[in-house]
């Protein structure tokens, strides 16, 4: 329901930019932002959300589509799912998270289908609720959120947090960039939910996702967690952007030759792929789905065949090459480090959600397949959303609180030379795309790529602010830099294999380093050792 | 990446300029202009939203291919993924058909 004096208020739209008033700002407008932004309103707060892209087809979801880690609330059904993932995590997750997650989940699904999401009925007439069509779910959570009453600004990318005097979180600012001007939104509490950071790899809806969340919140103060768990690749067709791997649980893998690879394949051999294509082309075909199957994956993912059937390959009968994208932190598990069940961060009056939060608690360090991502997205945002809706009402009037702009990097004028965005990126993409040095990691390798990797931030961070159109561009690209230099320490500091993070040097799980991994900083960044909280509980009630 | 606006089915009613993630096009004062190819994500989303199936986006990623209208059109290809997801009145009951839950756990 719609109550207009509830809405977010615009307080001034002069020439140059635009000012609102809020209680909760949610930046991002994917599943975690929508979700997020709905429980705000429905928690009685005034919402403003802005995107960079649009409100619906912006986010891996909205492109990808996502299986949800939805399950039925028997018993025996939920300790299955939990105990099932604990070993790939690397037994990094935390129980009591991943049962609240699976009822916030069942509880999130069952609202949409109630809304309308026209999910499937199985032969047995029983709805099916683990899958969502990306563009539709979407679609239906931008008019679900409008209907709560929020503010939407699409094409608003923000640049950088507002906080107080006393460093509570107090808005943001950004750019409306298809009209050339800017906007700042005064609230009381602050939700990133910018999802995570892919570094412009075109893994399929990820180029929006270049960890500006991450750094604005780094520049108020955040903590990350789980940064080493970041080396997620998944495959595509090697001319696309594709990256949806349900269907290579299928496939057979061979060389340019047509000799199967021994121990390639999509689950438990993707690391076997990654080694083939450095000496040269993969293909794959998917040969073991026989017709009935092939008729189910054409009407589950018609995305997936876009590829095929605009360039005239049938996937079943031939050879494709393929290759290995880049996803980092989407379908990693690190991210903003979260303090309490509403999930704030560390910072007061800012809560994240979604891929801008870490996964760790439900996922260890692994995720991919397993469909916890969509869960947390919606558990996360629906739990951020009511933790900033209490935190503005407790905070109670601001009005006069004086407010100052935490961005740093390619924001101000320094040494006379404007930061460079394209360039940059393409530097870091340099350091984080290659499998030798993220996929297989090593210290010697890890060590000389961060410090080419301090050398540019050494340089970025005196750098001046370009011209108002490459701004996005040089934000996107320090953004990515500083979740490149976060990913590297910490996967220094882990000095074993665990979850999806490999090292050469330690390829065997350490006992050690059952613990999690801490980071931050940007001028210096820093990691330090956290216990897991199953452990923490353990040792105090000793 | 996207490749052509169909100039004889576009109405310029700029939807794909709103709603493309990445900000590919342009406003103009009559048909939208593609201003960013290179941003482009190849995500296919702005065909979803084309009410006229104008639009067509090839699926290589890294490199524009220089397609011809008539050739996309001639292979029955623009719309298609609209016709293949059901936002068409057609084909409405494939946006329920997802048989997902018969493929997870293979
Ligand atoms: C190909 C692919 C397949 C996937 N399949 C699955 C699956 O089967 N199961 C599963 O659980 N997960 C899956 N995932 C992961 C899943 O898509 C994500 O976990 C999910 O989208 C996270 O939601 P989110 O809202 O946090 O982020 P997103 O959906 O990525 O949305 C983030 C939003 O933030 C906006 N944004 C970014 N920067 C800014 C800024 N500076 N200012 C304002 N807004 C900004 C973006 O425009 C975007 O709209 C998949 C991912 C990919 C890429
Ligand atoms: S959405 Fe389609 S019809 Fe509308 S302006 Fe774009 S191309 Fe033309
Ligand atoms: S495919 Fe996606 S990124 Fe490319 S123009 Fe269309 S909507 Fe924009």
């Amino acid at each position: 329901m719609t109550n207009p004096s509830s809405r977010a208020e615009k307080l001034s739209s002069s020439v140059g930019s635009v000012v609102f008033d809020a209680d909760v700002l949610v930046l991002g407008g994917g599943p975690a932002g929508t979700w997020a932004a709905i429980s705000a309103a429905e928690h009685g707060a005034r919402v403003v959300l802005a995107d960079k892209g649009f409100c619906g087809t912006s986010g891996a979801t909205a492109a990808a589509g996502t299986g949800v880690w939805y399950v039925d609330p028997l018993p025996e059904r939920r300790e299955a799912a939990m105990a099932g993932r604990e070993k790939l995590g690397g037994h990094l997750q935390d129980r009591r998270w991943m049962a609240r997650v699976l009822d916030r989940t069942y509880a999130q699904s069952n609202q949409l289908a109630d809304w309308g999401y026209p999910y499937p009925v199985d032969e047995d007439g029983k709805p099916q609720r683990n899958s969502l069509q990306g563009p539709e779910y979407m679609r239906l959570m931008r008019k679900r959120t409008k209907q709560a009453g929020v503010t939407i600004l699409d094409h608003s990318p923000a640049l950088e947090l507002l906080v107080d005097g006393s460093g509570v979180v107090a808005g943001a600012t950004g750019l409306r960039r298809q009209k050339g001007d800017r906007w700042t939104v005064n609230a009381k509490a602050v939700v990133i939910a910018t999802g995570g950071c892919a570094f412009l790899s075109k893994t399929l809806g990820s180029n929006v996702l270049t960890g500006d969340g991450y750094l604005l919140a780094a520049e108020a103060g955040a903590e990350f967690t789980s940064m080493e768990f970041s080396n997620a690749y998944a495959i595509s067709p090697a001319f696309g952007s594709v990256t949806k791997t349900l269907f290579y649980s299928w496939a057979s893998f061979t060389d340019e030759q047509g000799s199967v690879i021994p121990g390639a394949s999509s689950k438990g051999g993707r690391s076997v792929i990654a080694r083939a294509l450095r000496k040269g082309a993969v293909y794959a075909q998917l040969d073991e789905a026989d017709a009935e199957t092939q008729r189910h994956m054409r009407v589950s993912q018609p995305n997936f065949f876009l590829p095929f059937d605009r360039t005239g390959i049938d996937p079943f009968t031939q050879r494709f090459p393929i290759t290995l994208r880049l996803e980092g932190t989407v379908r990693g598990t690190g991210g903003l480090r979260i303090l309490d069940d509403s999930c704030a961060t560390t910072v007061p009056g800012l809560y994240a959600a979604g891929d801008a939060a870490t996964r760790e608690l439900i996922c260890g360090g692994f995720t991919g397949g397993g469909s916890h991502n969509a869960a947390w997205a919606m558990s996360s945002g629906y739990w951020a959303g009511q933790g900033a809706a209490e935190f503005a009402f407790q905070l109670g009037a601001t009005f006069g609180r004086q407010v100052f702009r935490r961005g740093a990097v390619g924001l101000r004028s320094r040494n006379g030379r404007p930061l460079q965005g394209g360039a940059l990126a393409q530097s870091v993409q340099g350091e984080v795309f290659p499998y030798e040095l993220n996929y297989f990691r090593e210290a010697g390798r890890l060590g000389e790529s961060l410090s080419r990797l301090d050398a540019l931030w050494s340089d970025a961070s005196v750098a001046d602010a370009p011209d108002e159109q490459e701004l996005l561009r040089a934000r996107e690209a320090a953004a990515m830099l500083a979740t490149a230099r976060w990913m590297y320490r910490s996967a220094l500091a882990r000095q074993e294999s665990r979850g999806m993070h490999r090292r050469d040097d330690y390829p065997e799980q350490d006992d050690r380093y059952r613990h999690y991994v801490t980071t931050g900083g940007l001028d210096e960044v820093w990691t330090s050792a956290r216990p897991l909280p199953s452990l923490h509980y353990a040792e105090a009630a000793e | 990446m996207i490749e052509v606006i169909d100039t004889e089915r576009c109405t310029a009613c700029d939807i794909c300029v709103n709603v493309c993630p990445t900000n590919v096009f342009d406003k103009t004062d009559g048909i939208p202009r593609i201003a960013r190819q290179g941003d482009c994500q190849t995500c296919f989303l702005c065909e979803l939203y084309c009410p006229e199936d104008a639009l067509f986006v090839s699926p290589f990623a890294d490199v524009p291919q220089g397609i011809d209208v008539a050739a996309v059109k001639e292979a029955a290809l623009l719309g298609s993924y609209r016709r293949a997801v059901g936002w068409v009145d057609e084909s409405r009951h494939l946006r329920a058909a997802d048989r997902s839950y018969r493929l997870f756990g293979h």
